[in-house]
């Protein structure tokens, strides 16, 4: 019983994890795409490009070790398992 | 300042060292050993060819000039590559699944293997693809023309430099682009080069950055400081072109045939991708690191009419550092070789594919597609291709002369094959997706893309400079300037809308009306349900466990004393004295065709492919095997027909030989009992002959007696030998028929009459209705009367009931007339019923055989002769005949 919990357990959190895996680059739109109507409207002012700059670079950054933590992840979850990743009946 | 020649001494010690690291990986690939080759990062670095010569110089500038907006290049891939899990891990494990060779014919197989499709991509694929070689070209000779003298470069010709670095660039890819038509396509020797020009550009780029940080500006801060004050400061973001450059750069990544080539065809392993999706967007964010910083600095220091495109490069040339600016030339001089050779050899794979081998095949007509002529033919118009695409570049560059227009071509270029997007993702997701609407959407988007943003941008434009002014026929809203009549829009913006709106809108519209071929809906349902058909890649065999498998199922197939045996022997041809073969092309070829024979060559193929390729069967596959499975069942079918018709004629032939045995048989017995038939009287008439010869004291009494002896003894042979020739007669058909009129009354009156004398006594009775035998015949009634006879002196004969009787009845039924013989003795048994009719045949049990077993036989002849039917009767518990008078012996009453 335990065990059947176990592995239903983490079946869940590996579907989480390609939730996530699928989410992700919805977030880095949101992130890269923001700024530019706040850049854009009547308000906004010149003069920033550097602040800017560096909150894209950060958020670049940001993206890459996010993309880096769930390929971890995901490589875990499917450790050892030789279908790989998203085999589960998903169909994309 | 660095001379041209020593420029030209290290490019070319530089492409030696890329020829030989290239050499080295396909010779280590092909020995299974290049484990460094099947690294993650090796994929992440072949990957970087979308940072061409055009990024690598032109950020800088499109910095200087327009702000952050050169980020969206980088962006769009990046949250491409973030979603790999959604997108790219699909595209990848559908291009195994299927054995993707391009684009062109990913996208052709999704819809059902379409020919026209795949051309029409190739073509849009060359058309896009053409100017940004030439872009590459141009950039390579102006990085030339930065380093050296003016006078020493113009006496050398900024032709000359594209040509010998076309013509070189050529060459390379021909040598390792095309070594071999792969199954896989895979190209380890090119993929190597490339990564360690990828490893080049970055060092490249990132030393410039240092440099500019911290060895003319005094850190980040300063940089910063640097940035608010320069013109850069005041960017201000256009937000429509933000997002719409960054999705143009997101779409390019997937579509563009060179990184299709990439990401796709040459992934070695699905597992890369992981790796791939957060290794690659960091190249590209230490790409752009220090793009800001250098472009800043260069406006700062360089002269205001300094090219910032070439920023890079003249910023260290400004501060004397020779071996900078020479790492930074190398660094373009990578970004622009690897771009063009990936280019040229995805480009002229589908040329070869989709456009040469085709119109080869329609005009050689007929010959072995399999055959190794073909395989020739295929590799030769690949590279024909090659030189033919760089050519094109090349033309290009030299129409163009290598003006402003061209810095414009890289996003135009991105637009152009972005018109395959919809049709791709559609294809992959949509299975409603048809081959129609992929035609009509890619065409109606590559026209209007063509006109709106290539012509107006083209070189040799200037032909149509009156279409260009107003357009068409003088139709203002078709001028290619202000589609529409949308006056003072962003070209870029707006082609992007009208095209790719007008593409995806007719792609869904025409899918929703049309309806896909059978194939088609196949490969629909291959391709969006990919994760339900196949298992992912299992990377690079190690070439033992695949030879294990092959040898598992060549056992199975061979028997495992051939298998063995065609292994040792492809082992020892290798130079492997024990062990197992490598599974090499050779190899596979040989093993295919040996197993081919066993079971047919598409499924030979498919399970082949299924364990060395990692790929799945596809539809194709299966229709080929469905097509050898149905010969081999006809076959077998034929093969069971046959047989069975075997078994038949065997049956009946046993049949017969049991019958002539049993006739073989009769015929002895019979033999025996003529010779004794005949012997008989033979012997006394010999006997009594003698006897009246020596015998002088006869009397006259005696003498009368034997000589009546002697003559009723020869009318006995007499009368067996009239029935044997009366039998020959008849069975050979040579009888003259005397028919006249008679009544059957008559005829049975003859004969009864007839073996009343003939047998003395008439022993049996005789019973008839005379009433019923009323009836006019036409016939022989002589013939007629000999077969009662033969029927009543029969029962005569065999009857063995105490008080004999005969019962003649006569049947008149519509047009015939029957006339039943029958007895009341104990029958004829059923053995010898079916053989009554035949000559020399006598029952077994008479009590007084003194017929030579001729009269039945003799009787049914007759019977035929006239045209009725002498049968047996069974069912009756005495002997039972039927006479039957065909119709035409009734005389009309």
């Amino acid at each position: 019983m335990s065990r059947r919990l176990f592995l239903e357990r983490r079946t869940y959190r590996r579907n989480r994890l390609q939730d996530g895996a699928r989410l992700a680059p919805v977030l880095g739109a949101l992130l890269v795409f923001g700024p530019v109507f706040i850049l854009t409207s009547d308000t906004g002012v010149g003069g920033a490009t550097g602040r800017w700059l560096v909150y894209f670079l950060l958020v670049w950054l940001g993206l890459v070790v996010l993309s880096a933590g769930l390929s971890y992840a995901l490589g875990r979850a499917f450790h050892g398992d030789e279908s790989g990743p998203g085999v589960d009946g998903e169909t994309g | 300042m660095l001379s041209l020649d020593g420029l030209v001494a290290v490019c070319l010690v530089y492409v030696v060292g890329l020829f030989a690291i290239a050499f080295l990986a396909e010779k280590k690939a092909a020995d299974g050993k290049a484990r460094w080759l099947n690294s993650p990062f090796v994929y992440t670095l072949s990957l970087s060819i979308y940072t061409t010569a055009w990024t690598f110089y032109g950020a800088v500038g499109s910095a200087a000039r327009s702000g952050l907006e050169f980020m969206t290049i980088y962006l769009g891939p990046t949250l491409v590559f973030i979603g790999w899990f959604w997108l790219l891990r699909k595209l990848v494990r559908i291009g195994r699944a299927q054995r993707i060779t391009s684009i062109a014919d990913m996208i052709s197989s999704r819809y059902g293997k379409s020919g026209t499709l795949a051309a029409l991509v190739t073509v849009l694929a060359v058309v896009g693809t053409t100017p940004y070689l030439a872009l590459q070209l141009q950039s390579v000779t102006l990085s030339f023309s930065v380093f050296a003298d003016p006078g020493e470069f113009a006496a050398l010709g900024t032709d000359m430099t594209a040509l010998w670095v076309a013509g070189g660039l050529a060459l390379f890819t021909i040598i390792f682009g095309t070594r071999s038509l792969d199954v896989n396509e895979r190209h380890p020797g090119l993929v190597s080069a490339i990564a360690l020009e990828a490893i080049v550009k970055l060092a490249a780029v990132l030393a410039v950055g240092v440099f500019v940080v911290w060895g003319v500006a005094e850190g980040p801060t300063d940089i910063l400081a640097r940035i608010e004050a320069s013109p850069i400061s005041e960017w201000r973001s256009n937000g429509a072109r933000w997002v719409g450059l960054t999705m143009l750069s997101a779409a390019a990544i997937l579509c563009l045939p060179r990184m299709f080539q990439v990401l796709v065809v040459e992934n070695a392993n699905e597992r890369h991708l992981a790796t791939a999706a957060w290794a690659f967007p960091l190249y590209l964010l230490l790409m752009s690191l220090f793009v800001v910083p250098i472009a800043v600095v260069g406006l700062q220091v360089m002269p205001a009419g300094a090219n910032p495109d070439l920023y890079v490069l003249t910023l260290p040339l400004a501060f004397d550092r020779e071996a900078l600016a020479l790492l930074v030339f190398l660094g373009g001089f990578s970004s622009a070789t690897s771009m063009v050779i990936i280019a040229a050899l995805a480009l002229s794979t589908m040329l070869s594919n989709h456009i040469i081998v085709p119109i080869w095949l329609r005009v050689t007509q007929g010959e072995d597609p399999m055959s190794g002529d073909m395989r020739r033919v295929a590799l030769m118009a690949r590279r024909l291709s090659i030189i033919g695409v760089l050519m094109l570049g090349l033309m290009y560059y030299r129409l163009s002369g290598g003006g402003e227009a061209l810095a414009s071509i890289g996003l135009i270029a991105f637009l152009g094959v972005s018109q395959v997007l919809p049709a791709l993702l559609g294809g992959i997701f949509w299975r409603g997706a048809t081959r129609a609407g992929a035609v009509v959407g890619i065409a109606s988007g590559f026209a209007i893309w063509a006109w709106v943003l290539l012509l107006p941008n083209t070189a040799g434009a200037g032909l149509l400079a009156g279409v260009l002014e107003s357009g068409p026929f003088g139709i203002g809203w078709l001028r290619p300037a202000t589609p529409l009549g949308l006056v003072g829009a962003d070209p870029l913006l707006t082609a992007m809308v009208l095209s790719l709106g007008v593409n995806c809108f007719l792609f869904v519209l025409v899918s929703l009306v049309s309806f896909p071929s059978p194939l088609e809906r196949l490969q629909a349902a291959q391709f969006v349900n990919v994760y339900d058909h196949s298992a992912p890649t299992l990377g690079w065999h190690g070439g033992a466990a695949a030879a294990d498998d092959l040898l598992t199922m060549a056992q199975r197939i061979l028997g495992t004393a051939r298998a063995g045996q065609l292994f040792q022997q492809a082992a020892a041809a290798q130079g492997r004295g024990g062990g197992l073969p490598d599974p090499n092309p050779d190899f596979l070829k040989m093993l295919e065709r040996e197993l081919a024979g066993s079971v047919g060559a598409a499924t030979a193929h498919a399970m082949v492919y299924q364990i060395t390729g990692g790929a799945t069967v596809s539809v194709h596959d299966l229709l080929a095997v469905a097509d050898e499975t149905a010969q081999i069942m006809e076959y077998s079918s034929q093969l069971e027909r046959q047989s069975s018709e075997l078994t038949r004629t065997a049956a009946r032939l046993r049949e017969a030989n049991a019958k002539l045995t049993e006739l073989a048989e009769q015929k002895d017995t019979f033999l025996s009992q003529i010779s004794h038939e005949l012997r008989t009287p033979m012997t006394s008439i010999r006997a009594f002959s003698e006897l009246l010869m020596h015998d002088e004291g006869l009397d006259s009494a005696t003498r009368d007696r034997f000589s009546g002896i002697i003559h009723a003894e020869s009318l006995r042979l007499t009368r067996l030998l009239d029935d044997l020739l009366d039998l020959s007669v008849l069975e050979h058909g040579r009888v003259t028929l005397t028919e006249s009129e008679a009544w059957l009354e008559d005829v049975l009156d003859q004969a009864e009459a007839a073996c009343g004398v003939m047998e003395s006594g008439g022993r049996i009775r005789i019973i008839r209705d005379r009433a019923a035998e009323k009836i006019p015949l036409l016939t022989d009634p002589d013939r007629l009367a000999q077969v009662f006879i033969n029927l009543i002196s029969n029962a005569q004969k065999y009857c063995d009931a105490p008080d004999p009787e005969l019962t003649i009845r006569v049947i008149r039924t519509s047009g015939r007339v029957d006339v039943e013989v029958i007895d009341n003795g104990s029958g004829i048994p059923d053995r010898q019923q079916r053989l009554i009719f035949e000559k020399f045949t006598r029952l077994e049990t008479t009590r007084d055989a003194r017929g030579a077993g001729l009269g039945l036989a003799i009787s049914r002849e007759v019977m035929q002769r006239l045209g009725g039917k002498l049968s047996y009767l069974p069912g009756h518990s005495g002997a039972a005949f039927r006479v039957r008078l065909p119709e035409r012996s009734l005389r009309a009453a």
